[in-house]
């Protein structure tokens, strides 16, 4: 009777065993995928054929003729393969910048959501609900057309902010640090300092672990650098660094660094709008960890300090660390709706290069594999990031 | 100052949560060694007391003295006495990201400034202690909750502190893993820590606890042995709070 129920795995039939199903349905899985690839190059190039066309890439070689108006330097005269290359830096400068400022509007008012003034509690709410619900193209342009283009004065009567920092209808211009001179001599302090720091942090590390005593080797590393950049500064003949002011000439500013009317509205507008949700995660991070967490930290006679950076931080930034990452990329993608302000970055490029050469199949591939470059090696960072804070801690 | 007055001198503590009156006038002294059980019922701020003991409240008027020295604004002070009283919450609060051992050589490792390898080896002989040596590689998660909870006490003790606070230890625990707790707590008691403990577990109280004290709307009510405590009980509130919790 009893053998009778007890069957052995070798007399399961292969159609029935969960692991070799497993198996052929991922098997089944790609070859349907590939078969779907394989009929649409190919219906691909047959349409292209009766066209008259063929994919190719060497339009990239010819003059572009149309000018871009920021960026790197850049003449109509460059070849399309320059110009795309310029509107793809122009995509990770807005997107860099963007996600810089973004970051910190989201630290901000995410940590104001739970203050206990009610007026920055509410405040904070107001902003994340509004700005959620309005669609990014729609602020874009209130940025864009509303605030830069009609609020903001003309360059004469341009509003003068504290430091140097002039909004005008043609942009914002602002001080900026240029490399003076004597910036040579003291690059050298730079590289010796990094160099002596890195030293350091290792060294101090070792000693560390071989005492088997706590500390950050981050800060000893840190004060040294600032140690041998300061006396560099002092020990170098005139000033490694210089400032230059906007100054108002006859038709427009001269000197500082001037953000675009296209790049700042985009700017404010992207950072505004991925700020709401990034200021979400922050609060749930900082809201999943309980409040026993630091009572039984600070219990125990851990410093305020050492609770932050022992108890608090390693479990918020699990959390907020993959959401964080996946803003992250939104901004970069939704930064293609640069090319209803005007903003030259890789779409806009693109489009224009297409609709100029035609080559719709190849601009589309480039343009579709650029971003796509960009998403996989942030995904590529964030996965290290996880993986290692896992390793610490799990 | 000296010791001879009590370990914990509370002297006449007032606190309120805005216009909340929670501790209304506490005086009580505890010598060394001595286990103290605070009962009462819920909401009577027992565990408001027991908290101000190590400032993670503050009171706003009245003495409180742990060990000589007096609980004040003064932050040094404040640390001196956290790193003298050790506390165990009913919800454990143990740190998720760290193994069972690194919860219990974390504070050594970075207060009281040991060695790594002493403070591991001084953790796994707590863990010894209570019982649970086996587990040490474990996070948090994957311990019962009476682990948990011994792991919780192991890693107050971490800091060999001269008061011991326990709030309501096994309230959040299944029935079977009550008992492997408090037997940690009664061995504890017998070496001679000083305890007080929030507990609604009569039996232990009756057997380990050299006073019981009785708290009702933030005021101490009655103070006396277990015998009398439970047999002869002073006040009318207490006869009624011990006929509920002894019926059920
Ligand atoms: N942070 C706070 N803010 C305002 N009121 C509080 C706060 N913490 C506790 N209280 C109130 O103070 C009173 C005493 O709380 P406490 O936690 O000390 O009671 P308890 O005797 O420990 O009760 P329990 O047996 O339920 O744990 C309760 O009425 C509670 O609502
Ligand atoms: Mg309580």
């Amino acid at each position: 009777m009893l053998s009778k129920k007890v069957s052995s795995s070798h007399s399961v039939p292969f159609w029935r065993d969960v692991r070799v199903l497993r198996v052929m349905g991922q098997v089944v899985f790609l070859v349907i995928i590939a078969a779907g690839i394989l009929w649409l190059l190919n219906n691909l190039q047959v349409n292209l054929r009766a066209c008259g066309l063929r994919i190719s890439f060497n339009f990239l070689r010819n003059t572009a003729g149309f000018p871009i108006s920021e960026g790197l330097r850049y003449n109509p005269t460059d070849v399309h393969g320059y110009a795309f290359w310029v509107g793809i830096v122009n995509t990770i400068r807005i997107s860099l910048i963007g996600i810089a400022l973004t970051t910190i509007i989201g630290t901000v008012v995410g940590i104001a959501r739970l203050s206990s003034n009610w007026l920055v509690k509410k405040l904070a709410g107001l902003y994340v609900e509004v700005v959620r619900n309005i669609p990014l193209l729609v602020q874009l342009f209130f940025w864009y057309f509303a605030v830069m283009l009609t609020a903001l004065p003309m360059v004469k009567n341009s509003i003068r902010l504290p430091g140097s920092i002039y909004l005008t209808r043609r942009g914002v211009y602002l001080p900026w640090i240029t490399l003076a001179e004597s910036f040579g001599t003291w690059a050298w302090y730079i590289i010796g300092g990094l160099v002596v720091a890195i030293a350091v942090y290792v060294f101090r590390r070792i000693q560390l672990k071989r005492a088997e005593r706590p500390g950050f080797p981050i800060i000893w590393a840190g004060t040294i650098l600032i140690l041998i950049l300061g006396a560099g500064w002092f020990l170098t003949p005139g000033n490694p660094l210089a400032l230059t002011i906007p100054v108002l000439k006859r038709f427009n500013f001269e000197g500082g660094l001037w953000l675009s009317t296209s790049f700042t509205s985009l700017l404010i507008g992207l950072s505004v709008y991925t700020g709401a949700f990034i200021a979400e995660i922050v609060r749930a991070g900082i809201l999943a960890i309980s409040r026993g967490q630091t009572e039984a930290a600070r219990a125990v006679g851990l410093k305020k300090a050492h609770v932050l950076r022992l108890v608090v931080l390693p479990q918020a930034l699990r959390v907020i660390i993959p959401p964080l990452a996946s803003q992250y990329l939104n901004l970069t993608k939704n930064s293609s709706l640069a090319i209803l302000i005007g903003y030259y970055d890789l779409m806009n490029v693109g489009t224009t290069i297409f609709n100029q050469t035609g080559r719709a199949v190849e601009m589309i591939m480039l343009i579709m594999a650029s971003y796509l470059t960009m998403s996989l090696l942030t995904s590529l960072l964030m996965n290290y990031y996880n993986r290692r804070m896992k390793l610490v801690e799990r | 100052m000296t010791n001879d007055e009590g370990i914990i001198i509370y002297r006449d503590v007032h606190k309120w949560y805005g216009d909340f009156h929670v501790l209304r006038g506490i005086t009580f002294t505890m010598q060394k060694g001595e286990v103290v059980v605070i009962c009462g019922p819920s909401g009577s701020g027992k565990s408001t007391c027991i908290r101000t003991i190590n400032r993670l409240e503050e009171h706003q008027r009245g003495q409180i003295i742990v060990d000589g020295i007096e609980l004040t604004n003064d932050l040094r002070n404040i640390e001196a006495i956290r790193r003298e009283v050790g506390i165990v919450f009913q919800q454990f609060n143990l740190f998720p990201h760290l193994t069972a051992l690194q919860n219990v050589s974390l504070a050594p490792f970075w207060v009281l400034k040991m060695r790594k390898s002493k403070a591991e080896e001084a953790a796994m002989k707590l863990l010894e202690r209570v019982g649970i040596p086996e587990q040490a590689q474990k996070y948090p998660a994957q311990l019962s909750g009476g682990q948990q909870q011994r792991v919780a006490i192991a890693r107050a003790l971490a800091m060999t502190p001269k008061i011991m606070l326990f709030d309501e230890p096994t309230s959040a625990l299944d029935p079977e893993m009550i008992k492997e707790v408090l037997d940690v707590m009664r061995n504890l008691a017998r070496s001679g820590m000083t305890m007080i403990v929030i507990t609604h577990e009569m039996g232990f109280a009756r057997e380990v606890a050299d006073r019981i004290i009785f708290f009702d709307y933030g005021q101490l009510v009655e103070e006396n042995t277990p015998e009398e405590f439970f047999h002869n009980p002073k006040h009318e509130r207490t006869k009624l709070f011990l006929s509920q919790i002894l019926d059920y």
